[in-house]
């Protein structure tokens, strides 16, 4: 299959591309950027007038409910949520039930990703058996069956000395660890950030603390083991000093931020939106900010939709029982670029934190549009506003805390190893 | 957003909470408490205001004051009251709220009188019942309990009726307390100048100061000339542990004796919503004594739910 993408405008952070070029495109590869290759007969032409082609989006969380949680989503609906918000490769968190805590049911979540054909899936091992936070897993053999990482998900270890220990053997074979900053005695059956709107709505609060303890000791711990570190999900401004001070002293570390608490802040929670009940739970307009700014001077390397399908009926509950998580795989591109619209970020730079910079952090070959490299591509109309709600999401949760709201950027194509897996009027 | 006690024509649907209550409609509530005051003393105690509606109390979460004077306060105005205590029924055999809800919707109950121990579940049910059915908040979680905040202002201006002219102290535990929350908005919403609350820090929540209070650490302090001392129940398992290390020393240190009564005015009123742990937060002397207000508040409390009541029955 050869398909000759025109008339797009290009933007590939990592090549310094952004104007219009053509591409094109042989058995999977993308075989020329610019000038068609000689001789070069598409089966497809794609037009791209007025439409943006970056590569494929790399999202690294995604909750996929497989296996064990079926009711909430399953492999194939997420997936094709996933080609459908543009992404083309997601890491998973190990949180499903059993726990990605045995190379087997690595091997089956690859294998049966792989049978469907769509996004890419990059599995995070659990850093621990059950996510227990007391005895570590074989991540050795967890890495051959296919994980990139090792996560506790939101299950943060609390003995110190596990912590440690976990840290120096992955230290010891190269392996990253990917921890969610949380004091989990701080954070223990809190609900909100413990600011105004938790004082008002009495709602159990969560320090700042609770975030900035915990990168304090993950910090340390990574210096004194030399093991490489992942912070997931900052959403602190403190947090975010944190890391830039400990990256200027040249500190090997990289960490995200939900594309959620780039846009929303506690006092969304409203009347008690069980929407917004997050986690990290969604913080003040001055942590917002500072998360805005800390993605800017790259302080925070990456956005990622921290998609988490939850069912209908395990948010009809009152705000502290209903269950935390937003869906987002659909909502990652156009927030990206509502955020950069909103902060005057140019798209160049805004793209690079969805494409290139979490690929390096994976460690995976994707995120831009290199000559033989895979071709993952999204294309998208900037322009194409549409609106968020149910009916309008593939993925089966339908829980968002921005739904009713109209946001711009629709994918029109994604290709996937050279394949058009997804396409939209 | 919307307003969701509220109809399109800014009339009250339910009441879940004072926050965001139009002064108006605290003072109509407040008023119309005032003409019931005098049912209780007639020789039939009943007015036929709520005659042939069915009001429910839903009590997820067990309570003997608040549900009993819901209870008088509906037969008073002739509904015909049914009383559910759901933590020991439908609840354990795991069926939800929302469920509890729809069946006794079909069963063609009028109003919700609801507690619940997590905040936003009255808001929550508000959201999901019938346009014509009306929910009470009789206490959600850690948020709001808003006919206790009523009665207690409603005491206060029976008292002390200039409330622009007030000066209240609030003290115990603010962080687990609803009914602190409640009487802070209804006595801000009302004009009184200065509230305060007073507690150890462990006890306050974060930024209680953005709720328009001051906040006093000593309570002798925090005393000093006030009209009106509204003292808190302090819970049988806050009393040690973390937050407070023993029922003792919270007395020495917070509990309202007859010597840190006399640093308020000498006509300051002491009131306390019950149930009294005396010897922990308050001093039997006090809660006793001739300055204490806390008994008229529970028979106030009556004329303020049936107030309430037939409001939302009118606004149908």
């Amino acid at each position: 299959m050869k398909i000759h993408i025109k008339n797009g405008h290009l933007i590939d952070p990592k090549n310094g591309i952004d104007s219009k070029k053509d591409l094109f495109i042989a058995a999977g590869k993308i075989i020329a950027v610019g000038e068609s290759p000689e001789g070069f007969i598409a089966n497809q032409i794609i037009d791209a007038n007025n439409l943006i082609v970056i590569p494929g989006l790399v999202d690294l969380s995604a909750r996929l409910r497989e296996p064990g949680f079926e009711h909430k989503a399953t492999l194939e609906s997420e997936m094709q949520a996933a080609v459908a918000g543009g992404i083309t490769s997601l890491a998973c968190p190990p949180d499903t039930d059993p726990v990605l805590d045995e190379p087997g049911l690595v091997e089956m979540l690859k294998h049966r990703a792989k049978q469907l054909n769509l996004a890419h899936v990059y599995p995070l091992g659990a850093l621990t058996h059950q996510l227990n936070g007391q005895e570590i897993t074989e991540m050795c053999e967890l890495t051959e069956a296919g994980c990139v990482g090792f996560s506790q998900a939101d299950s943060a270890i609390k003995d110190t000395q596990v912590l440690w220990r976990a840290m120096q053997y992955a230290a010891t074979f190269g392996f990253t660890v990917w921890l969610r900053p949380e004091e989990p005695y701080l954070a223990k059956d809190g609900v909100a950030h413990d600011g105004e709107v938790a004082a008002r709505l009495g709602l159990k609060g969560i320090p700042t603390a609770s975030e900035t303890l915990a990168i304090a000791s993950i910090l340390r711990i990574a210096k004194e083991t030399g093991a490489k570190v992942h912070l997931c999900r900052l959403s602190t401004a403190e947090g975010v000093d944190m890391v830039r001070a400990a990256k200027k002293t040249g500190q090997q570390i990289s960490c995200d931020v939900s594309a959620n608490h780039l846009h929303l802040t506690d006092f969304d929670i409203g009347f008690f939106d069980s929407n917004a009940h997050l986690r990290p739970p969604l913080r003040s307009q001055r942590d917002k900010e500072a998360l805005s700014a800390g993605l800017v001077d790259g302080t925070i390397d990456a956005i990622c939709s921290d998609h988490t399908p939850v069912d209908d009926d395990a948010k009809l509950y009152p705000f502290a029982e209903a269950e935390a998580g937003a869906t987002g795989l659909e909502l990652l591109l156009p927030l990206i670029l509502k955020w950069a619209e909103d902060n005057k970020v140019n798209l160049n730079q805004a793209i690079t934190t969805a494409t290139e910079m979490p690929a390096k952090i994976l460690g995976i070959a994707a995120g831009n549009l290199s000559v033989n490299s895979n071709a993952d591509i999204c294309i998208f109309d900037p322009k194409q506003y549409w609106k968020i709600e149910a009916s309008a999401l593939l993925s089966q949760g339908k829980n968002s805390p921005f739904l009713g709201l109209e946001l711009a950027g629709k994918v029109k194509y994604t290709l996937v190893n050279g394949h058009i897996v997804h396409q939209s009027e | 957003m919307l307003n969701p006690q509220l109809t399109n024509d800014g009339k009250l649907k339910h009441l879940l909470s004072i926050e965001g209550l139009p002064k108006a409609i605290i003072k109509q509530i407040l008023d119309t408490a005032e003409s019931f005051v005098g049912v209780a003393e007639r020789e039939v105690k009943k007015v036929p205001l709520l005659r042939g509606k069915t009001v429910c109390n839903l009590f997820f979460e067990n309570s003997t004051r608040t549900r009993t004077t819901f209870e008088i306060a509906a037969k008073r105005l002739s509904a015909d009251v049914i009383t559910l205590n759901v933590s020991t029924s439908s609840q354990s055999k795991g069926e939800t709220i929302l469920d509890t809800i729809d069946n006794l919707t079909a069963m063609h109950a009028d109003m919700f009188v609801v507690r619940h121990a997590q905040s936003g579940a009255a808001h929550m049910i508000a959201k999901h019942v019938a346009p014509h059915i009306h929910v009470i908040n009789a206490g959600d979680g850690r948020h709001a309990h808003p006919t206790q905040g009523l009665l207690d202002a409603f005491t206060i201006r029976r008292y002390k009726p200039e409330m622009h002219n007030l000066r209240v102290a609030i003290v115990g535990d603010i962080l687990h307390s609803r009914v602190a929350r409640s009487e802070i908005h209804a006595l801000t919403s009302l004009g009184v100048p200065e509230v305060r609350v007073i507690a150890p820090k462990t006890l306050l929540p974060e930024n209680v100061e953005k709720l328009g209070v001051h906040v006093f650490h000593d309570m002798r302090e925090g005393l000093k000339d006030v009209d009106v001392i509204m003292m808190l129940r302090l819970q049988n398992e806050r009393m040690a542990g973390a937050m407070l290390p023993s029922s003792q020393e919270y007395f020495k240190t917070y509990g309202l004796t007859p010597e840190k009564l006399a640093l308020a005015k000498p006509d300051a009123i002491v009131m306390h919503p019950g149930p009294m742990n005396r010897g922990v937060e308050i001093d039997s002397a006090v809660a006793d004594g001739k300055q204490s207000v806390i008994l008229p508040q529970v028979t106030y409390g009556i004329a303020v739910r049936m107030a309430v009541m037939s409001i939302l029955a009118g606004n149908s």
